[in-house]
């Protein structure tokens, strides 16, 4: 189809210290791709290069052929691109609908309108209680997000994510801190929701990695050593060494 | 049919109330006092729209309020000079026009950051205004101000607008309007969208907004009734005075709104009411009236952060389901002790001032709660120490008794509200 | 022309440590606590009526040592029965608890002592010529206050850094909440922070006292300047707000010496519009200029001069 995300030698420092040391990507359109890797490889900053939350050393990054870095994130996300947060990052005094809703409307155009009243405006409604049926929390409609549960918090933290129909999904360990069973569910919530974007994950668990992924590529101190199927990189003596460890068999 | 009634009934009440006012209170200055408390309930509104909205703390909101009647008040001299016939109502518009103006080239500046640097800003962009003042003395007036004669404009449909009544019914217009403006303007995307930057700032960029353009517009808005309140204030009273737009002024509608209640849309609109009572009121009784505004203001911060409006939607649940009458024997109890304390408080302070300013020879006979007591003598002294002292020690036995009610109510709502709920799948 | 010069460096330079002595409180306390305390300038202004009152029945030199540690003991206070039941409820609750403070001592200090000036002056073992320059004499006052402001600095950096509460204190600027894991009582710690900073700006209040005017609204003019001071230098550095004070104190005290009115500054070319504007002189606009100041650095630079923290 065409490449949906790409990265093209991307540098970033803090002060002296580099952090990213040309990292080089293309992601294809509607692909699912795993970002593993240990601690302290990058793989949180990288995510922020893309979403715009910090601007790239040097390098590039494209969306849909277009470049995004050094954009804010508001202009990122207006171009189709999307993220969650490791450390839930929604509205904690709103409700799930409220919550939901902020997600949906700037992409149903209704920006900065200050004339028309938000109870009026069917298209704003239909889309926040679909959301709220995929994500399965429409029993929660009026509960205040501060107070759900972390597992409902974390999908409506992948709701307010997807809220805006964006093309590229990235997902930052949207399993942490998940026991198995809800770490299924979760797994099934993502490929549902989805189906027919490009989806960009950051995540620990290898269970959903290796159910999850198209391909991997793995981020060890900055650089990215191997971009593969799962199978293939299960097998490879690189990542095996820095990462998951020659005691992990197939 | 029965939905737009439900919705309308409040406006109705409101108008009505607006309406009838006056003829409850009608001597000259309680119409007075109610058209400063309408002004103020636009000013207080318009500051909410900053803190309680969209999370921004203002220190220097008066300069819109005070540039926003300035303007009103040259612009009223100007069009009794040139003769044009522009009817007094109108001229609250042209207040609010200036407030804009001010509010975008401000806005500018202030509306790039936001949290304590925005706070910072607005204390340094009033002290910028306050301190101009006495440098553009034509525009200003010095220390005299600048004054005008809201009679000498054209009349509409025959009114001058001399009298004090009809002045009142003007400002309750325009409040009437203002409130439902600012009430509509939550209701929309750009309203919601001010709640989730208050919420969380940095989460808003990811779903597509500009933080600092949400900012932006708040602030407009904000100077604009703002600017209306001025320009109302300026047919009000006549004259503009550079106090008007310095920070006392400012500290004044953060007073109101905090203490009626920035979570709530009324919260401002009762703190208005409240603190321009007090302030009338309170200024002839007693010479320490500010610093009682001072303790009211901490008092709220420590106990009471919600503020009136906070407090009585606390009770709303409660009311609701008739559970009320639990918190009564509690509230009953824990009442006199609480109104020990202050009135031991109050004694004590009032003997202080008293007894400072003899001090400085005003002599130290005083009239306290209507009885006539020597400052310099040691009774009414430990009286108010004995007053203050047992009904704080009494409050603090007797607090449990509250809370402990306030938990078997919450309980019993609880269940209530969980039958109440669909079985979840 | 070079008395102006040298007079008016002399000044500014003092003016600066001052407001440096105020400054530098206030961001240990900001950086540490993430509270701006509203009631800083108050507590100057307490220190000074504090020093009037003592010096009035024990002399000048023991209103020196006893008023910084009573506004000392007040600080602590403060912080413990009320900056520390709100640190639960946000920084805005924190802002407007010490907004409050502020007015109540300003209201409190009127009661006691009246809304007139007191008599502060310079005790007569300070009160000589230091120096004479051009026929111009310096105050050797002054002088004393400029000891005061360095020995004050050198003390702080040497507990800062060499001290094990010093090391303590730094650790607590940036991880209070690993400090804490240390096993370090850091509620009390910054009970003594903060009543070490309001120490500081009483013992700035106690030797301005009688070089500026003492009277209530000392807090109110001072306030804002200060404010102006740690944005400008960058909330949470140091290093900004010392060389903010200073930049802020020399303009100031040049503007307020400089009694020209801009309409001789700019001669021929001043257009006719804003009559009163141009008969302005520098002087009169002295007051505006930290504003300004504000205003334009924040428009090119927005985290301050030497900004690095993200509030």
């Amino acid at each position: 189809m065409g490449v949906a995300l790409a990265l093209v030698d991307l540098y970033k420092s803090f002060a002296l210290t580099q952090i990213i040391r040309g990292v080089s990507l293309e992601i294809a359109a509607g692909e699912r791709h795993a970002i593993i890797g240990p601690n302290g490889a990058g793989k949180s900053t990288l995510f922020h290069l893309i979403s715009g939350r910090l601007a790239p050393t040097s390098g590039e990054v494209r969306l849909n052929c277009e470049r995004i870095d050094g954009l804010p994130p508001y202009e990122i996300y207006r171009r189709g691109l999307s993220r969650s947060f490791q450390i839930t990052n929604i509205f904690p005094r709103m409700s799930v609908y409220e919550n939901l809703r902020c997600a949906t409307l700037w992409s149903l155009g209704h920006k900065y309108a200050f004339w028309t009243p938000l109870d009026r405006l069917r298209d704003v409604r239909e889309r926040t209680d679909w959301l709220m049926e995929r994500i399965g929390l429409t029993a929660r409609r009026d509960v205040q997000a501060a107070v759900l549960t972390y597992a409902e918090q974390r999908a409506l933290e992948i709701g307010v994510t997807i809220g805006g129909g964006a093309s590229v999904v990235m997902l930052d360990e949207p399993t942490a801190g998940m026991n198995a069973g809800e770490s299924q569910q979760a797994v099934a919530l993502i490929r549902q929701v989805t189906e027919g974007k490009t989806l960009v994950i950051v995540e620990h668990d290898m269970d959903v990695v290796f159910n999850l992924a198209d391909r991997i590529s793995v981020l060890v101190y900055g650089r990215i050593i191997a971009t593969d199927t799962p199978a293939r990189i299960r097998e490879n003596d690189e990542v095996r060494e820095a990462y998951l460890g020659q005691a992990s068999g197939a | 049919m029965t939905s737009s009634l439900r919705f309308l009934w409040p406006w109705l009440a409101l108008a009505m109330l607006f309406a009838g006012a006056p003829q409850i209170h009608t001597s000259g200055s309680a119409l007075t006092m109610m058209s400063v408390m309408g002004e103020m309930i636009i000013f207080a509104l318009s500051f909410n729209m900053l803190l309680g909205q969209t999370g921004l703390l203002s220190f220097g909101h008066a300069v819109y309020f005070g540039l926003g009647g300035f303007v009103a008040i040259h612009a009223m001299n100007a069009f009794i000079r040139a003769k044009v016939g522009v009817p007094v109502v109108v001229i609250p518009l042209v207040g609010g026009a200036a407030g804009l103006g001010f509010g975008f080239l401000f806005g500018l500046i202030s509306t790039k950051r936001a949290g304590l640097v925005f706070s910072m800003i607005s204390l340094g962009l009033g002290e910028l205004v306050s301190s101009s003042s006495f440098i553009l003395r034509s525009f200003f007036g010095g220390e005299e101000g600048i004054t005008t004669n809201r009679t000498k404009l054209a009349p509409f449909f025959g009114h001058k607008f001399g009298s004090q009544i009809e002045v009142y019914y003007l400002v309750a217009v325009w409040c009437f309007f203002c409130i439902a403006a600012m009430y509509a303007l939550t209701r929309t995307p750009f309203g919601r969208m001010c709640n989730a930057v208050r919420e969380n700032g940095e989460r808003v960029e990811y779903v597509g907004y500009s933080a600092q353009t949400i900012r932006f517009i708040a602030f407009s808005f904000s100077a604009f009734f703002a600017g209306i309140a001025g320009g109302l204030t300026a047919v009000n009273f006549e004259i503009m005075n550079a106090q008007q737009l310095g920070a006392q002024q400012s500290g004044v509608v953060l007073l109101m709104s905090y203490i009626g209640g920035i979570g709530y849309f009324a919260g401002p609109i009762l703190g208005a009411i409240v603190i321009t009572f007090l302030q009338i009121t309170l200024s002839d009784v007693t010479n320490a009236w500010q610093l009682y505004f001072g303790l009211l203001f901490i008092g709220f911060v420590l106990f009471a952060p919600g503020g009136l409006a906070g407090w009585l939607m606390l009770h709303r649940d409660a009311a609701l389901n008739r559970e009320l009458w639990r918190l009564a024997p509690a509230y009953g109890m824990v009442a006199p002790a609480l109104a020990a304390s202050f009135a031991g408080a109050v004694m004590l302070i009032e003997l202080a001032e008293r007894q400072l300013a003899l001090a400085r020879s005003e002599g130290s006979a005083m009239r306290l709660f209507g009885f006539e007591v020597d400052a310099a003598s040691m009774g009414p002294w430990l009286i108010g120490l004995v007053l203050f002292c047992s009904g704080v020690g009494l409050t603090w036995l007797i607090w449990p008794k509250v809370t402990g009610a306030w938990g078997v109510v919450n309980v019993r709502l609880r269940a209530r509200s969980q039958a109440w709920a669909s079985p979840s799948r | 022309m070079l008395q102006i010069v040298v007079f008016s460096t002399l000044n500014g330079v003092l003016y600066g440590m001052l407001l440096f002595m105020l400054a530098s409180g206030l961001t240990l306390v900001f950086s540490m606590m993430g509270v701006l305390n509203f009631a800083h300038a108050s507590f100057y202004m307490l220190g000074a009526y504090l020093g009037f009152e003592i010096s009035r029945h024990l002399g000048f030199w023991s209103g020196f040592i006893i008023a910084p540690l009573c506004v000392g003991g007040i600080g602590a206070l403060v912080e413990r029965f009320g900056l520390r039941q709100l640190h639960r409820l946000g920084h805005v609750s924190e802002l407007l608890f010490t907004f409050g403070l502020a007015f109540v001592i300003e209201e409190v200090v009127q009661m006691i002592w009246g809304k007139l000036p007191v008599d502060y002056n310079v005790p007569p073992s300070l009160d000589f010529v230091a120096f004479r320059l051009f026929d111009t004499t310096y105050p050797a006052y002054r002088m004393f206050m400029l000891l005061t402001a360095v020995t004050m600095f050198a003390v702080l950096l040497i507990v800062l850094t060499r001290t094990r509460i010093g090391l303590i204190i730094q650790a607590a600027l940036t991880h209070p909440d690993m400090v804490a894991m240390l096993g370090h009582n850091v509620p009390r710690l910054f009970m003594v922070v903060f009543g070490a900073g309001s120490a500081l700006a009483g013992l700035a209040g106690v030797i301005a006292g009688p070089a500026l005017v003492t009277q209530p609204s000392m807090a109110a003019l001072l306030g804002p300047i200060l404010f102006v001071v740690i944005v400008v230098g960058g909330l949470g550095s140091l290093t900004g707000a010392f060389v903010a004070s200073l930049i802020i104190g020399l303009v100031q005290t040049f503007a307020v010496a400089l009694n020209i009115s801009f309409s001789e500054l700019f001669g021929p070319i001043a257009p006719p519009l804003f009559g009163d504007l141009w008969q302005v002189t520098i002087a009169q606009v002295a007051p505006v200029i930290p504003y300004l100041l504000l205003v334009t650095v924040l428009i090119f630079r927005p985290t301050g001069l030497i900004g690095k923290r993200e509030t």
